[in-house]
């Protein structure tokens, strides 16, 4: 098992180099500059010093590496400073956004609660939605609850967010007035009240998320179930005189459950990517928001860290995903 | 190799095996439902413009934000349009985008499969490649690779046309992995059995043993991420077109009327429900094909 983990972990370096490769490459073919919001009076050799300022005007490859030290050298060092309060970093150059000439990864610091706080609660709801309903679903197929749970997950598999988004605003805020449908971020919860304006404001988002998630998890979680529930250990089960409560809750689900775990883990990256539009929708100021003003204010360094934190959370889920498969299931397990 | 004769069950007339897929797909009610759907929505978008012969693009800024008559069954926009035309127009092209796409990312799927699968010698770069496209952030990179290529295309192919390729071709590239994987694993199965053996025995070189016994053999998975294709090309389109960075704003598809109408929300929700609803039901039936066609070439249910 420790030596499958350590051969996933080394396979991991190429595909992040790779990714980053591809990243870097892409934006360097930018038709963009960054030079181009300075005043034309400004002379061209006081434009080629601001280009070098910034980093621009040396080689590709060089270049290359020099954002790849920066991100996985100069930036940790930084985070453990900031840590420990040492001074190991001062002095160094950090990756700079174009923007705002702040240092990229504080911004991202300072967007990540938001979209923490909206994707986790929504992936945590429609986990706890999903499993249940997987299970029943499956225990009694075609019975009306499997065919109306079926349509229902088909629905959410298929509807867009940003237009299941934009339906529950014209519903629930524009129509019956609930909940406001922009998200305020710099809303602080002190006591009960400020709570439930907090709830009231999360409802909308975490519903049309959790739509999305709970179909894909809940077909998942149903066909599973469908694939054990045929097997020969549950009719010894059966045959030996347990309870159905025993044989379907303990022997199938566990079983069932190795699958979906793996496809819970592998969803939390994609929940970044899918959560740009929902962010979009409902004006919270998350990762994903980020990205997008970022992509269209021409910001390369925080384009760039952005997809790469992306990538990087996809490498490690599906690393993640690998290994946990191995521990459930021994079968699965390549040494 | 005869059928060994069943006593009590008169032998069949033989017949073509896409008749019991037939069959076992009316089974799938919903599947049924999906594909009339589907193939009205794709009747109403190519013949549509002949029997709604109002021009999208003529404003009228008279009759602007109208609600729905009979010569406006969708109403009008700000500008006078007529909706209902340009929902027509926007489906053309929705449309247009998600077939070409995903005959693109099948193409490619199918061939990175096939050749992956075939021959051995490549099967480790190949898929290599495939879990290296798997780990990219495909929603990020489709944006900035449309924001970065979407001036010079336009400048070649025109500003329709432009986003038309860049479109297509980027879904496409960033879509094919699952039937990569998928063509794949079927090919190494069949590749070990006797008519593939027969086959080389006789002398058959790799590409007629391709074209001629492994394709025809693996069409089933590759028609089943065909439809499920469609479905993912169209919304990706629309996210694109809804975020703002795909087709021009006088160019209407589903999802650039859906973003346009978003700005009416308060006064004329219904804006919004039109294009998204076209979206929602094209994908939702398509979903429904597909699932309706796995469950059909799938012989281990059909002989049920």
């Amino acid at each position: 098992m420790l030596t499958f983990t350590i051969r996933r972990l080394i396979f991991a370096v190429p595909t992040l180099l790779f990714t980053a490769l591809i990243i870097f490459l892409l934006l360097e073919l930018a038709p963009g500059d960054p030079m181009s919001n300075v005043p034309l009076t400004v002379p061209d050799d006081v434009k080629q010093q601001m280009r070098l300022a910034l980093g621009l005007g040396e080689p590709m490859h060089i270049r290359f590496f020099k954002w790849i030290v920066q991100f996985f050298w100069i930036e940790p060092l930084n985070l453990f400073d900031q840590m420990f309060g040492t001074t190991f970093a001062e002095g160094k150059l950090r990756v700079i956004s174009w923007q705002s000439r702040s240092p990229v990864i504080d911004i991202i610091a300072e967007r990540i609660p938001q979209t923490l706080w909206v994707v986790g609660t929504a992936y945590v709801v429609a986990i706890a939605i999903a499993i249940p309903v997987g299970i029943y679903s499956a225990y009694r197929q075609y019975s009306f609850f499997d065919q109306a749970g079926t349509f229902i997950t088909m629905v959410g598999y298929s509807v867009p967010p940003f237009f299941s988004g934009v339906l529950v605003i014209v519903v629930f805020a524009v129509n019956l007035g609930w909940f406001p449908s922009i998200y305020d971020t710099t809303h602080k919860v002190v006591d009960w009240d400020s709570f439930v304006v907090q709830l009231k404001q999360m409802i909308m988002p975490v519903m049309v998320l959790a739509l999305q998630i709970t179909s894909q998890i809940s077909r998942f979680m149903r066909a599973s179930m469908l694939d054990n529930l045929e097997q020969d250990y549950v009719r010894t089960a059966r045959a030996k005189g347990m309870g159905e409560r025993t044989v379907v809750m303990v022997h199938v689900l566990r079983n069932s459950m190795i699958p979906v775990v793996t496809v819970i883990a592998l969803g939390i990256p994609a929940i970044f990517g899918g959560a740009i539009i929902t962010e979009q929708v409902f004006k919270v100021n998350g990762i994903g928001q980020l990205l997008i003003t970022a992509i269209q204010a021409n910001d390369l360094p925080m384009v760039q860290t952005l997809t790469f934190i992306f990538a990087v959370l996809i490498v490690l889920f599906n690393l993640f995903a690998d290994v946990l498969y191995g521990i459930l299931d021994p079968r699965i397990r390549y040494d | 190799m005869t059928e060994p004769s069943i006593p009590g069950v008169a032998a069949r007339p033989p017949r073509n095996h896409w008749w019991d897929v037939w069959d076992q797909f009316k089974v799938h009610k919903g599947a049924l439902v999906g594909a009339f759907f589907f193939l009205l929505i794709v009747f109403l978008v190519l013949f549509g413009p002949l029997l709604w012969d109002i021009d999208p693009t003529k404003t009228n800024i008279r009759s602007r934000n109208q609600g729905m008559s009979w010569a406006h069954p969708f109403g009008t926009d700000q500008l006078g349009r007529d909706i209902f035309a340009r929902m027509i127009a926007g489906g053309r092209v929705s449309m247009g985008v998600g077939l070409t796409a995903m005959a693109l990312s099948v193409i490619i799927g199918t061939f990175v499969g096939v050749i992956a699968g075939y021959f051995k010698r490549l099967d480790g770069v190949l898929m290599r490649l495939t879990d290296l496209f798997l780990a990219l952030p495909l929603m990020p990179l489709l944006l900035v690779t449309v924001l970065l290529f979407r001036e010079p295309l336009s400048a070649a192919f025109g500003p329709e046309g432009g986003i038309f390729v860049l479109m297509v071709s980027a879904i496409g590239i960033t879509s094919w992995m699952q039937t990569a994987r998928i063509v794949r694993g079927d090919v190494l199965a069949l590749k070990e059995r006797e008519f593939v053996l027969a086959a080389r025995s006789i002398g058959t070189p790799p590409r007629r043993m391709i074209t001629r016994h492994i394709l025809p053999n693996v069409m089933s998975p590759i028609m089943v991420s065909a439809t499920l294709g469609i479905a993912n090309a169209i919304i990706t389109e629309s996210a694109l077109s809804f975020l703002g960075l795909g087709f021009p704003p006088d160019f209407p598809t589903w999802g650039r009327l859906l973003f346009d109408g978003v700005d009416y929300l308060t006064q004329y929700p219904e804006r919004v429900f039109w294009p998204g609803l076209a979206i929602s039901l094209t994908v939702l039936s398509v979903n429904y094909v597909g699932d309706g066609l796995r469950d059909a070439l799938d012989p281990r249910i059909r002989g049920r």
